[in-house]
């Protein structure tokens, strides 16, 4: 086998004309990245048309040989060291730059983030800082650059240091390093330079060189987020393959997995795998596929985890961090897509808690929609469970997007699931507490029976605790062999399941509608259960 | 996990991706190394088989060793080929070899044209069937909304604009300037109706990771790549007028892989050897754009 050198994506951003292109010029010419006689040819050419020369032209110069295709390319810069490959991801064009950005900082293990030493912090300064943040890239270093412009000045260095430090310890960034340079002069850009003796860290190549391939979280819990459960039957082929890319942990034949919301289980009896040798394990990276001992029904969208470790969280209500990018504003009342590890689901805005504005970055309290660039701490309601982690216990599987009208309109990642937190587990028990009074009340329950059928109400301050609760004592006649009727009442008849009514209908007129109906349904001797959140003393009297 | 692992898990999530989200998908399939490791990493996501239609556009100037591989590769993986061309441009010889259009028109109506009206189920698609071993005019002509495609960023400059899932609008043109941002492993699965995803499995790989996964996995691939005695071999493949060898003494693919290393192209373009890109600055962006893959 040969030896590959290693690569290292790095993302570059910061606020326009603080010095981006410079320095990436400047890290081309000085590790002697650059074509023979570039250099020379664009000072020549400055020359010539008496403009001062610029780092910045010999990118453009660069992109213009595009078809040599070596030092960059449209959107990427490549340089090396001694120790490895670096490619630097630009985010070229001034208003699509945040999608830009987004797009290659999430291929990005790294990112410089440059500030004018003269201008300061500036709104995408910040803007950025919290991008990188919650697109979860650790390894940050923030270049002061423009150092020559302030006399190299300590002070200057030390003010924008320590207030742009609290910016990131605010969003939980803890930067790397914080370097004084001078793109435009190539100060402590490869090697240390003699114009800052106060300042005793190391160069921007050295810093870079310092920092860490990614290692996947193999020692974390389980997770395999279900892309598709296959049976290709071409060949003869008769196995039943889940598929899916290994978010953390690591899996052998033999565990017993759990899926989520659904909260079935099965123990892996095969690992399944194309041209290799044969394999009885995997782990966090790879793309993978598995059998289980038992035929149970998943589907895309459901959460694996191993049955014993941290569970994931379930929950159709949950409150976020945002980043919005859409064209339209993101409003109330509209449906959205959630996109969520391999699930979807429909979502509504329900609430705006905090908005960080996007030209001055001030919060708001009060706001009622989200805008293009805005940064948003918001609570979505989802049209049904789907599994997931919090950001603080494993980032992964907690990001998310949004799309709106086909695109991909913002991400961001899951701070708090409000309402039923893990019904799978915790959940399940505080409900079925509930569900045994309800059950265990003889006197309303034989009040309920009818001739033949049997009606169980089911209720709940959340609408879709009741609905999983429903279902679950639905699949619990079906294995008792029984066709039971399940009906839910919603509030809002655009997350009902059962959607036999107009949607404009009111709950009002659902409930009228089923309880006159539902004499003829229990003749039918089926089990009818009704699932309905908050149901009222008169609403109850209503099914009697 | 190095870096060829993590580059096919990448490819293969991609795939899977595209696969659970586009009813209608295909995997174009020039037969050259690039789109003949797409079709092995295809095999690799779906345990061996390959559970999506491989379309080539058939331009009648393949140099005939390709046709007869993909033809071969087809039985043997039992693969659901189709081709298409553009019929009218060739009867009518509107052609660069027949000497009626310059290179890039050639490409436009042998290639992006072709691709176009194949991929939309406009014009006519031929199925390979694989009692006969013939080709039948195919019944379906729905039109593809998945298309995935073994472009790689490094190969020229404007691919490396390129998304994971990358939309094409109902003229089949991309707008390189206004594209969907990619959150994580999010992509863009959602498409308004006539319009169409492109996919790309293969953005993240160099020239040289390709030739070490051929080796790695020992995947069968047209001799045109090495040396047959002659001091040449192709580097890229396409049409017979208009691509050229290179000189180059690797006879096999472990010599290709030092080769790569030793630097030897690295101021050469891969595709120098495909005459139409010259013609003007952009001119493969400009068919890009056009819908060329
Ligand atoms: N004095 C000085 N000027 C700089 C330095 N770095 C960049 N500049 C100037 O700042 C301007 C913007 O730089 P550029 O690299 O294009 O910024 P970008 O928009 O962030 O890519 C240019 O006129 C540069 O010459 C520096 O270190 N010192
Ligand atoms: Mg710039």
């Amino acid at each position: 086998m040969h030896l590959l050198r290693t690569k290292m994506n790095i993302v570059i951003c910061g606020h326009v004309d603080h010095g981006k292109s410079t320095v990436v010029g400047r890290l081309l010419a000085d590790t002697n990245s650059l074509p023979t006689g570039k250099l020379d040819q664009v000072r020549a050419n400055c020359e010539r048309n008496s403009k001062p020369f610029e780092y910045a032209f010999l990118l453009d110069a660069l992109k213009d040989e595009q078809s040599q295709g070596i030092t960059i390319d449209a959107a990427r810069v490549f340089f090396k060291t001694q120790s490895r490959d670096y490619i630097i991801i630009d985010a070229p064009g001034h208003i699509e730059f945040l999608k830009n950005m987004v797009t290659g900082a999430s291929r990005a293990e790294a990112a410089l983030l440059v500030i004018d030493a003269k201008e300061g912090v500036r709104e995408n300064s910040k803007r950025h800082g919290y991008l990188l943040s919650m697109l979860g890239i650790s390894q940050v270093v923030v270049l002061i650059n423009k150092m020559d412009l302030v006399d190299y000045s300590e002070s200057v260095y030390n003010s924008i240091s320590s207030e742009y430090r609290a910016f990131l310890s605010q969003v939980g960034i803890n930067p790397a390093s914080i370097i004084p340079i001078s793109g435009r002069e190539g100060d402590n850009l490869v090697s240390v330079s003699q114009n800052m003796p106060w300042y005793s860290g190391t160069s921007v190549l050295t810093q870079l060189d310092s920092f860490k391939k990614e290692k996947q979280p193999v020692d974390s819990p389980f997770r395999l987020p279900v892309q598709d459960v296959y049976k290709f039957t071409a060949n003869g082929d008769d196995r039943r393959i889940v598929a899916g890319t290994i978010e953390s942990g690591r899996i052998q034949i033999g565990d017993e997995i759990t899926f989520y919301p659904s909260g079935k289980t099965a123990k892996i009896a095969t690992v399944e795998s194309f041209n290799t040798a044969l394999k009885s394990k995997s782990e966090a990276g790879d793309a993978t596929g598995f059998t289980l001992d038992q035929q149970i029904y998943i589907t895309r969208g459901e959460l694996a985890a191993k049955t014993g470790e941290p569970k994931p969280v379930c929950s159709s209500l949950i409150r976020v961090n945002l980043f919005w990018l859409g064209r339209n504003p993101l409003v109330k009342g509209k449906d959205y897509l959630l996109k969520i590890g391999t699930s979807r689901v429909k979502i509504k805005l329900e609430t705006v808690h905090k908005l960080l504005d996007a030209v001055n970055l001030e919060t708001l309290e009060s706001a009622t929609q989200i805008n293009r660039h805005d940064v948003a701490d918001c609570t979505f309601r989802l049209a049904k469970q789907v599994a997931f982690d919090l950001t603080s216990d494993f980032a992964g599987t907690s990001r998310f997007v949004i799309v709106d009208d086909y695109e991909i309109s913002g991400g961001g990642i899951v701070k708090e699931a409000i309402d039923d937190k893990n019904p799978a587990e915790t959940g399940w028990r505080k409900n079925v507490l509930k569900w045994e009074i309800i059950s265990e009340n003889r006197d309303l329950k034989t009040n309920f029976d009818s001739e033949k059928g049997n009606l169980i109400l089911i209720s709940g301050t959340d609408h879709q605790d009741a609905i999983n609760l429903a279902a679950e004592k639905e699949r619990e006649l079906l294995l008792l062999g029984e066709k039971p009727i399940l009906i839910s009442i919603s509030d809002d008849l655009s997350f009902a399941d059962t959607s036999i009514y107009q949607t404009d209908t009111t709950r009002e007129q659902q409930v009228q509608f089923l309880s006159g109906f539902l004499p003829v349904l229990l003749n039918t001797g089926s089990t009818v259960i009704i699932s309905a959140s908050r149901l009222t003393d008169e609403e109850v009297k209503l099914f009697r | 996990m190095n870096q060829l692992d993590q580059l096919e898990a990448r490819s293969v999530y991609i795939f899977r991706e595209a696969y659970a989200n586009f009813k209608n998908l295909c995997m174009l399939w020039s037969i050259g190394k690039d789109s003949t490791v797409l079709l092995w990493l295809a095999r690799k996501a779906f345990f061996g088989h390959v559970p999506f239609p491989l379309v080539h556009i058939d331009t009648h100037y393949k140099i005939p060793a390709m046709i007869e591989y993909r033809n071969k590769l087809a039985l043997e993986f039992n693969l659901n080929l189709i081709y298409g061309e553009n019929t009218e441009a060739l009867a009518n010889k509107l052609t660069f070899p027949d000497g009626n259009v310059d290179r890039l028109t050639c490409c436009k109506n042998l290639k992006a044209d072709a691709l176009k009206n194949t991929l939309s189920g406009e014009w006519p698609r031929f199925k390979l069937n694989h009692s006969t071993g013939e080709f039948d005019l195919d019944t379906n002509r729905e039109a593809y909304t998945g298309v995935i495609v073994g472009a790689r960023a490094d190969e020229e400059g404007s691919r490396s604009k390129e998304r994971y899932f990358s939309p094409r609008n109902k003229e089949s043109s991309w707008d390189v300037g206004d594209q969907p941002p990619e959150f994580w492993n999010q992509y863009k699965t959602d498409f308004a109706p006539g319009t169409h995803v492109r996919i790309h499995p293969l953005l993240d790989w160099t020239e040289l990771n390709i030739w070490e996964y051929i080796e790695r996995e020992k995947i069968p691939t047209v001799d045109l790549y090495y040396n047959q005695g002659e001091g040449k071999r192709f580097r890229s493949l396409g049409c017979w007028p208009c691509t050229h060898s290179v000189d180059s003494d690797s006879k096999n693919v472990a010599e290709i892989i030092e080769e790569l290393k030793t630097g030897k192209f690295a101021n050469i373009a891969e595709r120098s050897g495909r005459a139409q890109d010259k013609e003007d600055g952009g001119g493969l962006e400009t068919l890009r754009r056009e819908g060329y893959m």
